[in-house]
């Protein structure tokens, strides 16, 4: 197998067929995503970003082309990949601690012990530092919790690719930036391939090895790739005045507000 | 606070006054209508001994409740039986959902005591053919109201279910029920409602020990003071039902 390629987009069109007709949301898209790396999609919103997640997720089947997760073609959802939502959908009605057991009993029941069940919900729920409310309900804890919550649930099925469709988007700065921090401290620690999408310029330079930015829609397609060569691990308070990390700013804000201005924007 | 809460009592109190008032006026100008005053002494009289036994006929009040809350407990418990596990294959499969809706949509309409004569007739007796009718009555708010709740469920949800790759039975367990279950509850109450107000005018149709049968016997003796205290009774009743299941419902909702 070849690790540059380990998730891997070829001529992937999505059509949603609609009450006014086809709509093409996507057409040509085309991307090859290593094992381990970290990668944004970046675009105005309601250009495709979710649709091209949805699609490595396998909860939307393209409608041509081929989209393949470690050279096998993806058919629909697996516990290969982990799906992290944006509004967290943990289910109200099971604790921090069961919502994430239900993920992990799904995919680990057949080959272990309840107690090492148990322990890989724990060690789940400790990697995003909420050991102390594994008992409380979602609705007893603050959005950046339950987005924790929701970044331990698809971790602990342990999957080779963690899929994040505006995580943080609806949290405020302060506890973004958090956890920023910590999901770049979980993806060193445990080597994930991350594909998330984002908004947000800073996010997206921060966290990212390459940027993915789309153009805008109906057909949407990969408009430019920016490689981010920053040293690892990052510091956001040091980045912030280093020139390199600028420019990379500068170049996906030029592609976004120069050479795709938003439509109605427009 | 305090004040708050008696001005909160005052509004129900100044409107109970009203309809006592009103009532013993129209009893006033209408001697066949008995007041206040003596319906009240009739009920005292009535509740003193709620569960005597004097043939089938003459029962105390206390047998007519019970009876009465027998048969709607039989046939609304038979219809949730049914009605809950329908709702929810109509919701999922719209194979079915197609299937059933005209039928659903041509029969919910009918009044309730149309189906009584169907009962007479398959039953050859008075007892189930009254409680065929609380089941006929009450099963659709549960059909509908579930198979409703079922389609509301948050595509969130499913998508989680779905990357979860959930079986069947988690998903049942852990997704449909739970979420489901408030429109069940809504669903629940509405047939309680339904079959309430049904027994009544069942009871009347099919005799037998019931406040039905009851009304209509002291109707036939021409003791007025009783009926108006079976319209309360059977109020007072129903209201007790809706506020043990909007209790038993907001007990059961974790959001
Ligand atoms: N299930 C669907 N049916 C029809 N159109 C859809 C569907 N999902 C998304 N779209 C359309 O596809 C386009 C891309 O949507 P999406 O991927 O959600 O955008 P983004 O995540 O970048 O905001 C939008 O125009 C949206 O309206
Ligand atoms: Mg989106």
């Amino acid at each position: 197998m070849d690790s540059s390629k380990y998730v891997q987009l070829e001529h992937v069109d999505m059509v949603f067929s609609t009450k006014k007709g086809p709509f093409q949301a996507l057409q040509e898209v085309n991307l090859n995503i290593a094992a381990g790396e970290f990668i944004t999609l970046i675009g105005h919103s309601g250009c495709g970003k979710s649709t091209v997640l949805n699609i490595v997720a396998g909860l939307l089947n393209h409608t041509s082309g081929v989209a393949l997760c470690a050279d096998r073609e993806i058919r629909g959802p697996g516990p290969d990949r982990g799906v992290v939502f944006q509004n967290h959908s943990l289910l109200p009605w099971l604790t921090c601690f069961d919502n994430v057991y239900l993920a992990v009993d799904r995919v680990f029941a057949a080959t272990e012990s309840k107690a090492q069940l148990k322990q890989r919900t724990q060690e789940a729920l400790a990697m995003v530092g909420l050991t102390h409310a594994e008992h409380k309900f979602p609705n007893e804890i603050s959005g950046g919790m339950k987005q924790r919550v929701g970044i331990a649930r698809a971790l602990a099925m342990d999957p080779k690719v963690l899929l994040m469709d505006e995580p943080f988007g609806a949290l405020d700065a302060l506890t973004r930036a958090h956890l920023q921090d910590e999901l770049m401290k979980i993806t060193a620690a445990t080597h994930k391939t991350v594909i998330m999408v984002t908004h947000d310029v800073d996010e997206a330079v921060l966290l990212s090895d390459r940027i993915v930015m789309m153009t805008n829609g109906p057909s949407a397609t990969v408009g430019e790739i920016l490689k981010v060569d920053l040293p690892r691990p990052r510091n956001r308070l040091a980045l912030a005045d280093n020139p390199t990390y600028n420019h990379y700013r500068a170049d996906v804000l030029r592609f976004l507000y120069e050479k795709h201005t938003h439509k109605e924007a427009a | 606070m305090w004040k708050e809460r008696s001005l909160g009592l005052l509004a129900p109190f100044l409107g109970l006054l009203g309809f006592v008032l009103l009532w013993s006026l129209v009893s006033a100008t209408n001697p066949q209508l008995p007041g206040p005053v003596s319906t009240w002494a009739s009920a005292v009289e009535l509740f003193k001994d709620p569960f005597y036994q004097n043939g089938p006929n003459d029962q105390g009040i206390g047998w007519n409740i019970l009876n009465s809350l027998a048969r709607v407990g039989i046939g609304f418990g038979m219809a949730a039986l049914v009605g809950i596990p329908v709702g929810f294959i109509i919701g999922r499969v719209k194979f079915f959902n197609d299937m059933l809706a005209p039928i659903i949509s041509l029969l919910r309409p009918v009044s309730p005591l149309a189906w009584l004569p169907i009962g007479l007739l398959v039953f050859q007796k008075a007892e189930p053919a009254a409680i065929w009718v609380i089941f006929i009555s009450s099963i659709w708010p549960m059909i509908i109201n579930t198979a409703v709740g079922v389609s509301r469920i948050p595509q969130d949800y499913l998508n989680v279910a779905r990357v979860l790759n959930l079986s069947s039975w988690k998903m049942f367990t852990k997704i449909l029920l739970p979420a489901t279950l408030p429109y069940v509850m809504t669903g629940v109450r509405l047939a309680i409602g339904v079959a309430w107000l049904v027994i009544v005018a069942a009871e009347m149709l099919t005799g037998g020990v019931g406040l039905g049968f009851w009304v209509w016997d002291e109707w036939n003796n021409l003791n007025v003071e009783h009926i108006i205290i079976a319209i309360f009774v059977v109020g007072l009743i129903g209201l007790l039902l809706e506020q043990f299941l909007l209790l038993l419902a907001s007990r059961l909702r974790t959001e």
